[in-house]
């Protein structure tokens, strides 16, 4: 759909306070584990307390004898027969013959309280054979490591790899050894970041009521209920549309409620005690046995001309995604370089299995990883080579009509946009305080649309309801019922906006990929605008004139000039007042998978000061600078720009996954597993660009995952300036740099 | 096990429920009482979103248990607006877009509330070190912080004296 | 003839070559061309790709119109979060 190129908007670009804004300071608001039914039993599970072992039988007499106790589920109880990735979720949410992770789920109670179901696991007899394991990604690529599973590896692995290699991927174009001959100077190094986790503060909760005959509801905190409808109907062999799922609101989700791992044994529990079971995981059981993300080994090379220009890059990534297949090494590849114009580059990515849990989405999957190693080289040119980091970026960023890395042509982005702001932002020219370094990068997320469906509904007052299927996970009501009333001319107050269950609409691809804002948004102007042209046809037929002499603005018909006639003006309150007695209800509706939407770059500049005695770092000044096409609802725009830098931040400075010698995780609680809290944050400026995406009437643009991918460069580069010594290894804690400081290695 | 017989008041309500003597405030506010706006995060007393005040003291109520309010005075996020008129640190929250999956709201608006009443006049990081054992994810922390530096001004301009 | 460049890594399964020249008026149209012509490929279809059409993505929309002159891309499968 193409940009209406309309330069004035009444209602898009305000402010106003979020529809749900009142429900969500009260309490009222109601979360995945806020869910409540009649004659209710409460689900546990029982998880591997090794990283890798054979199951050699399940005995669960004792804890059926228990009182209270009402059914058990294993492996047993699900659909036989899967393949692909449905045997993969189903293997993940429940073991088979062998626990492939620390915290895999083994069995699952429903019990008639929480307590009582947690009692009734202790008595669950399971005799384990515990075998070798493996959680590193280099080690499981090593001859001789354990293997996850045989056969895993699809037809992309070439001959000669571990079996844990199962997916590989190789790109390029150009003529390498030429480039690099022309640099000036060329970087090579290799570059670690470890696993972390999405870290949303609402554990995965569910309430699910299956009866026998196949029919169910399910109430769950999710990223998209279709996603979760068709997982759970495939492992519990059901059909899909006799399972309804209704969406609760959602406490976060960043990537990592886009799949499922407790539902469907919620759903195999209440089939079997005939009763409605609600299961929540405790915040142990989402670090153990959701769905962090990878971790990446990685070697990058970059030559570049003294006067900055590249010549050639090369890049090879190594990531585990835990023990199934998934690794997101495919975007890693596709997105390391771009940012800048090459005509020599090459890029090579393996998907290598570990005895970890099945990694998930986060927040521009994979771009991260890639953009530190890629970032962190392009920074060591400029300082070797005496260039200014921006200057030399502009020079080599792409822009429309560039032949990206990984192939096809930019559309209108805004990368250049970004770093010119950066350059005249005064942050980048504020002078700096002793051990204190600058760091500068940027980064890319290409979003997507995806399967979407929309109706609105005309109310008897002239109000507006609008059914999305996108759930609500950051102000996105707001940002629809801004483009409703944008739309049709009539204030933003007279728009509700509901996310609708799975019943009442088409299928909606989830709140990811940065699309709810771009998908659901185009389709509920396109559903506005057929809305529109009935309530056009209406005053048309009142008028006794054709729908085309009928022009809508403001919110009501007008005749369309003084040949169409003189007619008092109808406003979509006439209209619908009447319109049980002029043809029925007036909706509109729109199914689509739209093409359009653009990418958006970002560019952040960070200030951190490293204490030379402890190897602190503390993030002084932080500044994103991101293009959002066209800002629906700047706070919440900010909003995500501020949150994906904090998460960033936290990637970069002290989140990690750390696994003992035994394979199991040690640090599965939020004392130990550390996201960044107020203290160690400072404000968080935002400068947004809009350079208008041409693929959405409004020029909208998704924002929600690019802010994640600078900080963890931008981040390194400034220790890196603060200390003199290159950081090329994640979590950049203190120990580690004090390492660096003492020049006890670099890593 | 037996369970206890509890009796205790909630925003100034009086209620009593029957407690196993292991099961947690927080989940006797959510599951027996029918109070559900306070969280539970994580359980072991990292995130706040379960954050309550006990006789006007701030607690996370996951490291409470439910017996332990016997004869107290509970205050959670549902007792916060008076009637149909929200707290002013409320109204902040929504007009600085200062929550976006709003998990972590009811907990940090109920620390927030007990910071301004020991502390009218905070500066921004006292508001950062008493704000950071409430874990948010999704904000990055900064419209937060303004939202409660601003109400402060306004509290304080408006001189109510205490009761904030 | 649309002309579809690949990525290197599928050169295994087209005899060497990168760019496959099909007859196509449509992404799904692309997609069964390039099976026909190099059967090697269709596990690599069936498993999940995106097409890029004049450098827009295509992710699911297999009815997207082609026309003789696009730039056509196939793209691994994207993912977000
Ligand atoms: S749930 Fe109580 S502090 Fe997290
Ligand atoms: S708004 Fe989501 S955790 Fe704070």
């Amino acid at each position: 759909m193409a940009l209406d190129n309309k330069s004035e908007f009444k209602y898009i670009g305000t402010r106003p306070n979020r529809p749900d804004g009142l429900d969500k300071v009260t309490g009222r608001a109601r979360y995945g584990a806020d869910a409540y039914a009649p004659g209710m039993l409460h689900g546990a599970v029982l998880r591997s307390p090794h990283a890798h072992a054979k199951i050699l039988n399940i005995d669960a007499s004792k804890a059926l004898a228990m009182e209270g106790v009402k059914a058990i589920v294993t492996r047993n109880d699900f659909a036989k027969g899967l393949e692909g990735d449905d045997w993969d979720l189903l293997e993940n949410t429940i073991a088979g013959e062998k626990t492939l992770y620390d915290g895999h789920a083994v069995a699952g109670i429903a019990a008639t309280s929480v307590l009582v179901a947690k009692d009734a696991l202790k008595l669950i007899e399971v005799e384990y054979e515990v075998i070798p394991h493996v959680t590193d990604v280099d080690a499981a690529m090593a001859d001789g490591a354990p293997v996850i599973r045989e056969g895993a590896a699809d037809h992309s692995v070439p001959e000669g790899l571990h079996p844990n290699v199962v997916r590989y991927t190789e790109f390029g174009r150009g003529d390498l050894d030429a480039g690099f001959a022309a640099a000036d100077m060329v970087v090579d190094r290799s570059f670690k970041t470890e696993a972390v986790h999405q870290g949303y503060i609402e554990p995965h909760a569910c309430l699910a009521d299956l009866g026998a005959d196949g029919r169910g509801e399910l109430w769950c905190c999710t990223q998209g209920h279709w996603f979760v409808r068709r997982m759970c109907s495939a492992l519990l062999g059901l059909e899909t549309t006799q399972l309804r799922v209704t969406a609760s609101e959602i406490g976060g989700g960043f990537g990592g409620k886009t799949t499922v791992f407790i539902d469907p044994i919620a759903l195999a529990l209440s089939r079997k005690a005939g009763k409605p079971v609600k299961l929540v995981m405790s915040r142990s059981e989402v670090l153990k046995a959701s769905g962090p993300t990878a971790s990446a080994s990685m070697d990058v090379k970059m030559g570049m001309t003294k006067d900055g220009k590249l010549t050639a890059a090369t890049a090879s990534f190594r990531m585990q995604g835990g023990a199934f297949p998934g690794a997101p090494m495919d975007m890693t590849t596709m997105l390391a370089f771009s940012c800048y114009a090459l005509d020599n580059v090459h890029h090579e990515g393996f998907d290598v299995m570990t005895n970890r849990p099945k990694q998930a989405a986060y927040r521009a999957p994979g771009a991260p990883m890639g953009a530190f190693a890629v970032e962190s080289v392009m920074d060591e040119l400029c300082e070797g080579l005496g260039l200014d980091p921006i200057e030399t970026r502009l020079k080599n960023a792409v822009k429309e009509g560039t032949k990206s890395a990984f192939g096809p042509r930019y559309k209108a982005i805004g990368l250049i946009e970004t770093l010119e702001a950066a350059r005249d932002h005064p942050h980048y020219s504020a002078p700096l305080a002793e051990n204190t370094g600058r760091g500068v990068a940027s980064g890319y997320w290409m979003n997507w649309g995806g399967e979407t469906s929309v109706s609105l509904a005309i109310g008897e007052d002239g109000a507006v309801q609008v059914g999305v299927g996108t759930p609500d996970i950051g102000g996105s009501r707001a940002s629809m019922a801004l483009m409703a009333a944008e739309a049709i001319g009539i204030p933003y107050e007279n728009v509700r906006v509901n996310v609708l269950d799975t019943a009442a609409l088409g299928t909606n691809e989830p709140s990811h990929g940065s699309r709810a804002t771009y998908a659901s948004g185009l389709a509920t102007i396109e559903a506005a605008r057929e809305a529109i042209g009935k309530l056009c046809q209406r005053a048309a037929d009142k008028w006794g004139i054709d729908a085309e002499a009928v022009e809508w603005k403001d919110g009501a018909a007008y005749p369309s000039g003084p040949n169409a006639g003189d007619f008092e003006p109808l406003s979509i309150a006439d209209i619908a007042g009447e319109m049980g007695s002029t043809g029925g209800p007036i909706t509109g509706h729109h199914d689509a998978s739209p093409t359009g939407f653009g990418g958006s770059f970002g560019t952040h500049i960070v200030d951190v000061h490293v204490d030379p005695d402890t190897g602190r770092s503390t993030v002084k000044r932080y500044t994103v600078i991101q293009d959002a096409g066209k800002a629906i609802h700047p706070s919440y725009v900010e909003g995500q720009f501020q949150g994906g830098a904090a998460q960033g931040i936290g990637w970069a400075l002290n989140e990690e996954y750390v696994y003992g010698e035994d394979g199991r995780l040690q640090n599965d609680v939020f004392l130990d597993y550390r996201i960044p809290v107020a203290s160690d944050l400072p404000m968080i400026d935002t400068v947004i660009v809009e350079v208008p995406n041409p693929g959405h009437p409004y020029g909208v643009r998704g924002v929600g995952e690019t802010g994640i991918t600078p900080p963890l460069p931008a981040v390194a580069n400034a220790i890196s300036h603060a200390t003199g010594h290159r950081m090329t290894r994640l979590p950049m804690s203190p120990p580690r740099v004090l390492r660096a400081i003492q020049g006890k290695g670099i890593s | 096990m037996t369970r206890i017989h509890v009796n205790t008041t909630v925003n100034g309500d009086k209620v009593d429920f029957l407690a196993d003597p292991r099961e947690t405030l927080l989940d006797c506010l959510r599951d027996k009482v029918g109070m559900t706006g306070a969280k539970e995060g994580c359980g072991t007393g990292d995130c706040g979103a379960c954050s309550v005040t006990l006789d006007g003291r701030l607690v996370c109520s996951c490291l409470v248990l439910g017996v332990e309010a016997e004869g107290k005075q509970v205050e959670t996020i549902e007792g916060m607006a008076n009637g149909g008129e929200l707290h002013p640190l409320q109204q902040k929250f929504i007009e600085y877009a200062a929550l976006q999956c709003g998990i972590c709201t009811p907990g940090i608006l109920v620390a927030t509330q007990a910071l301004l009443k020991k502390n009218p006049d905070p500066t921004e990081e006292e508001v950062r070190y008493w704000l950071a054992g409430n874990l948010c994810r999704c904000t990055g922390y900064d419209k937060i912080i303004r939202a409660v530096m601003d109400t402060a001004k306004d509290l304080r301009a408006e001189k109510v004296g205490g009761d904030v | 003839m649309v002309a579809v460049n690949l990525w290197s890594g599928l050169r295994r399964f087209t005899g060497g070559a990168e760019v496959v020249e099909v007859e196509a008026a449509t992404v799904a149209e692309v997609l069964k061309a390039l099976v026909e012509a190099h059967p090697g490929l269709d596990p690599v279809i069936k498993a999940g790709v995106s097409v890029a059409v004049d450098g827009e993505i295509v992710q699911r929309a297999l009815n997207h119109p082609i026309q003789p002159d696009s730039e056509v891309f196939l793209l691994q499968q994207f993912r977000g979060g």
